[in-house]
């Protein structure tokens, strides 16, 4: 039993850092009907960021997290408004290439300046464990689900309860009316890639202490975010959440208990979770049915 | 139409058909076989855009359409001694069924749940054949080279009196193909089912009240697309002599929906732009700049720059220039 | 020196959708305190006239708003104090009743708002009641209302309604022609309604313009354009 419960909070560990990936993904689709592919990439840009100030600038943790908190923000907006903007009349398809490009090219530059060697990352967590009802616990685990929960409050309260916040939801569901109402929706629209821009960056963030950082770090947490926010629901928030822990931990325990599966068909599992879900109920656990008006 | 407008497109293809033709005698052997895989991606942009620039459906997993074709024809001729051009309308239908198959459950997904189903198709392809190690020889792969049944692959073919080495052989063969493919294309598409095909593109709805059949003309899409994928994967698998897991990775899938945005969706002209596009951008980023990461951001670059210039790409430009030669 | 009592005037404004000339040269003029209504067939070029005013659709022309020229799109425009009720209501059907009030007065500095839904609510008795509920399960007369509630949040100086009548049941129809005048009479609105149904535009408005093709048919005082029989066979349908 207390092996079962160990392997719940890592599942819920690695769940969080789907989650965080996914309600980035939710968050821009909502806003601007857009899959960004370069939501990745973008991530691992920030954690390198994280990384070279820590490592060779000398600064401590915490703050290294915040400004590169601020800085993918900004990152974020900056894309937005630059090359997402100018695209966004044309055909879905149009802006589903430009983040193909900005795909590779935040690869290249990532490569470019750091190259591909992979590196450690220093963890924030001590890595011990600690003993919560006879379960040994890693720290680490609990830190990084904290911190995921921490944020997804955080952004919850700005949506449901301040201006700016219920602006960004205007903008997403009724951009035409939001408009007639004086709300600046192109902005509105900007705040939503930032705000994913730092939900990105602290997934890559926690992500690197065990996986190591290369250019590669967010290539297959991609797919994991993916399927988390199609089983939860590519338009609901809380489905992201909820797909994500829900994806950590069923395959955490499928990698254990179930010999067939292994460690290295979890990538597999979560393409068999996408596939599955889109056949049964396409709109996910939490997400509306299309309605089409003729 | 009239016989003024349908006189260009014909005298304009002969012209490309005479310069195919005669082009590998004033170019190198190497040269030959790069543009032999520009006609392979034509192929399969021909396909592809069957499906998203006529039906409005996307794919981000033609791909393993083409891994269907290629591990089809490289089964066929090393385990069953089948000669190597047979394996390509085998490999061709064979793919097109599957595709059509495939377009059945494919009918619930819309827009970006079908993307988002055929990338996680196309992601796991590799995993998939290495799974079934006892058919496709798993992840050392197939070789062909060598094998008596591909053609001129160790000595010169003789065709129409000439003979051919392996890359002239190859590029006559895949521009062959190509022509052929893409006149059928041209044929399919101007008559009834290429209107039923855009009417499902600009209004599900409004094409369902007129009596156009949704569930026909959109799996016909994928079945007509998923053909033209598998026959392009055929050639790919000749063409490389040798298939294993990651010769059809996801960048190939991605790569084909590049090509298809750059040409431009729903021509057919725009696509032989589409097609030198994405395979001649890997090596001219590499020009620029062999720095690691810097070819990634060149092609990135280029592709965003593109969308900017060209949001109809190169089809939109051939319009605009004959627009504006009109006047 | 333009007339100061004059709030909106539009002088030749041209609009178009794409190859579509919506509006030919539309001159009117909104006097500040008054009803003003803007009638015709479909197609008129009713709905793009409002269009061309709050800066949802692009137009050549003059408009000038409490005396300075108007500009931009409609973010500015109703930071300038022009509400804006589309065709539709534009009702934020997924967010609450009390959030779309909210939203209705994003433009002004106000953080306490409470005041305002109070004073809005004299008006529509039934919204506390459903101040939580979403605003996509309220019946169609209500979200027609809850259009009008939200664009009173902004304190706006000129109120655009188009088409309130549009799919609904004539009593409540005449009730939020009622809830029009009174706002016009008690506390000085001025409204341009634009309305497929002249009979009640012109009971309600002090002035009308009516429409055709994009260009202004007729106008005066919708007394006179009441009594005027061949005007309402020709242009009104009735």
């Amino acid at each position: 039993m207390a092996d079962f419960m160990q392997q719940v909070v890592v599942g819920l560990s690695s769940g969080s850092i789907y989650a965080s990936l996914a309600l980035a993904l939710v968050l821009i689709h909502r806003a601007t009907g857009v899959i960004n592919f370069a939501q990745g990439e973008m991530a691992t840009l920030s954690t390198y960021i994280a990384w070279t100030l820590t490592t060779n600038h000398g600064w401590s943790y915490w703050p290294a997290f915040a400004f590169t908190l601020i800085a993918s923000f900004v990152g974020g907006v900056a894309i937005h408004q630059g090359v997402i903007r100018p695209n966004e009349k044309g055909s879905v398809l149009r802006v589903v290439i430009v983040t193909i490009g900005l795909l590779l090219a935040i690869n290249g530059l990532v490569t470019l300046i750091w190259s591909g060697e992979v590196r450690a990352v220093p963890s924030p967590f001590p890595t011990r464990t600690i003993e919560i009802g006879g379960v040994a616990i890693s720290i680490q685990d609990i830190g990084t689900i904290g911190v995921v929960l921490a944020t997804v409050v955080v952004l919850w309260l700005m949506f449901q309860y301040t201006k700016v916040g219920l602006a960004m939801r205007a903008a997403a569901v009724n951009p035409a009316e939001a408009r007639l109402v004086g709300v600046r929706v192109t902005w509105m629209l900007s705040l939503g890639w930032g705000l994913a821009a730092v939900l990105g960056a602290i997934s890559g963030m926690l992500a690197a202490p065990s996986v190591f950082l290369d250019p590669n770090l967010m290539a297959a947490l991609l797919i994991y975010a993916f399927a988390a926010a199609v089983l939860g629901g590519i338009d609901s928030p809380i489905g992201a959440v909820v797909g994500g822990l829900v994806l950590g931990v069923g395959l955490n325990l499928l990698g254990t208990y179930v010999d067939f599966v292994g460690a290295d068909l979890r990538l597999p599992g979560a393409l068999l979770v996408i596939l599955v879900v889109l056949l049964v109920k396409p709109s996910g656990i939490f997400g509306k049915t299309e309605v089409k008006r003729v | 139409m009239s016989r003024a407008r349908w006189l260009a497109p014909v005298v304009a293809f002969v012209a490309l058909a005479f310069l195919v033709a005669v082009l590998p005698s004033f170019i190198s052997a190497f040269r030959a076989q790069q543009l032999a895989y520009v006609a392979i991606y034509l192929i399969a942009l021909i396909g592809l855009n069957v499906l998203t620039g006529y039906t409005g459906q996307i794919s981000l997993g033609h791909g393993a359409f083409m891994a269907i074709g290629g591990y089809t024809t490289a089964i066929l001729i090393a385990d069953h001694g089948v000669k190597d051009i047979w394996t390509i309308p085998i490999a061709g239908i064979l793919t097109g069924v599957v595709g059509f198959l495939f377009g059945i459950p494919a009918l619930r997904l819309s827009g970006l749940y079908l993307a988002l189903a055929t990338f996680a198709i196309a992601v796991s392809m590799p995993a998939v054949i290495k799974r079934f190690e006892g058919f496709t020889g798993g992840g050392s792969g197939i070789n062909l080279f060598g094998l008596p049944d591909l053609t001129a692959s160790l000595t010169p073919v003789t065709v129409l009196g000439r003979e051919l080495t392996f890359n002239d052989w190859l590029y006559y063969l895949c521009w062959t193909i190509a022509l052929v493919g893409y006149v059928v294309a041209w044929l399919l598409l101007r008559g009834r089912t290429g209107r039923a095909f855009r009417a499902v593109r600009d209004s599900e709805t409004a094409a369902q009240s007129s009596g156009v059949s949704l569930p026909k003309y959109k799996t016909l899409a994928f079945g007509v697309s998923a053909a033209y994928a598998g026959v392009a994967g055929s050639l790919f698998a000749i063409a490389t002599t040798f298939v294993n897991p990651d010769t059809f990775p996801i960048a190939l899938s991605i790569l084909l929906l590049v090509g298809v945005v750059v040409g431009g969706l729903g021509s057919l002209v725009g696509l032989i732009a589409g097609a030198v596009f994405i395979q001649f951008l890997p090596i001219w980023s590499q020009e620029v700049s062999k720095s690691p990461g810097a070819p990634a951001i060149v092609s990135g670059v280029v592709l965003i720059a593109l969308m900017f210039v060209l949001p109809m790409g190169f089809a939109g430009l051939l319009a605009r220039v004959r627009t504006l030669t009109k006047r | 020196m333009s007339n100061p009592s004059v709030l909106l005037r539009l002088d030749g404004v041209e609009a178009r959708y794409g190859p579509v000339q919506a509006l030919r040269g539309i001159s009117l003029e909104v006097p500040e305190g008054s009803v003003v209504a803007v009638l015709g067939a479909n197609g008129a070029g009713k709905t793009t006239t409002l269009r061309a005013v709050s800066g949802t659709v692009r137009r050549s022309g003059s408009i000038e708003f409490a005396g300075k020229p108007l500009h931009g799109g409609p973010e500015a425009v109703a930071r300038a104090g022009i509400a804006h009720v589309p065709e539709g209501r534009g009702t934020f059907t997924e967010l609450t009743v009390v959030e779309n009030l909210r939203l209705g007065a994003y433009t002004r500095r106000e953080r306490n708002l409470d005041s305002d839904i109070d004073r809005v609510s004299k008006w529509f008795p039934w919204i506390p009641d459903r101040a939580q509920q979403p605003a996509g399960t309220l019946s169609g007369g209500e979200q027609q209302m809850l259009a009008v509630a939200r664009a009173l949040m902004a304190r706006p100086r000129l109120l655009m309604l188009d088409e309130p009548s549009l799919g609904l049941a004539p009593m409540i129809v005449r009730e939020i022609f009622r809830i029009v005048r009174e706002l016009n009479e008690r506390e000085g609105l001025t409204v341009l309604v634009v309305e497929q149904d002249a009979r009640i535009a012109l009971q309600t408005a002090s002035t009308a313009y009516v429409l055709e093709v994009g260009r202004v048919a007729v106008s005066g005082p919708s007394d006179e354009l009441k009594e005027n029989e061949s005007v309402r066979r020709s242009y009104l349908g009735y």
